[in-house]
């Protein structure tokens, strides 16, 4: 196995490398096209806003490079929306892996944003990615944006209205919480993404 | 639904985790990474490191200590303390924390949050508030708290800095209510209430607790979205599980 992480410029970097190597799998930084061709797993991470992210890998010219793979990649947080076609955070085309378009979580009276906190998963389907998932499973969210449900969702959560919080659509998976800091259930779920 | 959060404050001085009564006369309570791995082992749901000796000094905070604890604990963290550019904020990010939390600095330059959230996104960016209710009934902030040399308290007014600190980008507020601090006689609540009011972002109580009838009151009356404590679960007195227990019987959703 070699996982690489695609530097992708977010500051959450350093907590998913750590993650890795708490399940023993030192993960280097790349934003090499031909080491993350190479690489078996692929985990594209993302702390901060959608339009600079995609800038940072088109000046690295990796946007061809993430749509043409066929190892299993995960998008974590920022990293999970870039998956989508679009999104409404400063009017982002993003890598277009998932035929939706990212959207702002509304606020409502008693309804805090960003939406920040441990938050309940809700599986919508069976996969290997989910295996062992306790019932009464949280996650740590630190978010203003986010997807919508459809059927690209594993997993949802609901915060006012129903987002998703686990994605795969084929190769592509997605996660819009922080396994690197979701505790024993952010372990398993990283665990289980080496394993696929 | 977003459960309530108990977050443990570590105050650590030159590597040390340490705590002091209403600020001052500091005592040792033991290893950082001892004391984090502990907490997250019973079940805290985020932890705060305040540099209480960066800010005063006018110096930031090192991010040796700050990588030691990101590469140990799967739960989020919070550094604060004298973090004054974006600069310094990207060395603390960088090293593993989750979110910085900005204080006098911030009342210094306020243009300091607007320029964190820009570099970093308005998640991790949290303003920490020092309050404290004047002879006249209004409540205000004060600034370098941590040394009593240079502490001193300011004319703006609580409520008025909560809204102009979400104005220009803060993710979340601490708000610490001196007056209750480290006396273990609760939450101020009426100050919590009325900063709720004016505060559309998460809410992250501080200063009063002393029971565990502390947090329930806080969260059911105050609708904050955070507690923060340090004394109490540094002396045993109140323990997370039991805590917890105590919220759920109480219809309050917590992280199990």
């Amino acid at each position: 196995m070699s996982v690489v992480l695609v530097d992708g410029g977010g500051t959450n970097i350093g907590s998913v490398r750590y993650a890795l190597q708490r399940l023993g799998v030192d993960a280097p930084l790349t934003t090499d096209a031909a080491r993350i061709r190479a690489a078996s797993h692929v985990i594209l991470p993302g702390v901060g806003a959608a339009g600079p992210a995609m800038r940072r890998l088109a000046d690295f010219d990796l946007v061809g490079t993430l749509r043409s793979l066929r190892q299993p990649v995960l998008g974590v947080c920022l990293g999970m929306q870039l998956l989508f076609e679009h999104s409404e955070e400063a009017d982002t085309p993003c890598l277009g892996l998932i035929p939706a378009a990212v959207r702002q979580l509304p606020a409502a009276p008693g309804l805090r944003v960003p939406h920040m906190g441990w938050n309940r998963l809700l599986p919508r389907r069976a996969h290997a990615l989910l295996a062992g998932l306790p019932d009464e499973a949280y996650a740590y969210f630190v978010h203003g944006y986010a997807a919508p449900p459809g059927p690209w969702a594993l997993a949802g959560c609901r915060h006012g209205e129903d987002f998703s919080a686990i994605v795969q659509k084929e190769n592509f998976y997605g996660m819009q919480f922080h396994p690197e800091r979701s505790a024993a259930v952010g372990s398993l779920l990283l665990k289980n993404f080496l394993t696929l | 639904m977003l459960t309530r959060r108990l977050i443990p404050c570590l105050d650590v001085r030159d590597g040390r985790v340490v705590k002091g009564v209403r600020f001052r006369d500091h005592v040792d309570v033991g290893d950082i990474l001892d004391l984090a791995l502990r907490y997250r082992g019973e079940g805290a749901d985020e932890l705060v490191f305040y540099d209480i000796t960066a800010s005063p000094q006018g110096r930031e905070v090192g991010t040796a200590w700050v990588a030691r604890v990101a590469a140990a604990i799967d739960i989020p963290f919070c550094v604060a303390g004298g973090i004054a550019s974006v600069d310094g904020a990207r060395a603390v990010l960088q090293a593993g924390a989750d979110k910085i939390s900005v204080n006098s600095p911030a009342l210094a330059r306020p243009a300091l949050i607007a320029e964190l959230a820009d570099a970093f996104g308005v998640q991790c960016v949290v303003v920490g508030i020092d309050s404290l209710r004047d002879a006249d009934g209004e409540w205000r902030v004060r600034q370098y708290s941590g040394d009593p040399q240079r502490a001193r308290a300011l004319a703006r007014p609580t409520l008025d800095w909560i809204e102009e600190a979400v104005a220009l980008g803060a993710g979340e507020i601490v708000l610490n209510c001196m007056g209750a601090d480290g006396v273990r006689e609760g939450y101020d609540l009426p100050q919590l209430r009325a900063a709720r009011a004016r505060c559309p972002v998460p809410l992250v109580a501080s200063g009063g607790a002393g029971a565990v009838e502390h947090f329930s009151a806080v969260f059911a009356e105050a609708d904050v979205d955070a507690a923060l404590a340090a004394s109490v679960f540094h002396s045993g007195q109140v323990a997370i599980p039991a805590l917890k227990r105590h919220l759920r019987e109480q219809g309050l959703e917590v992280r199990p």
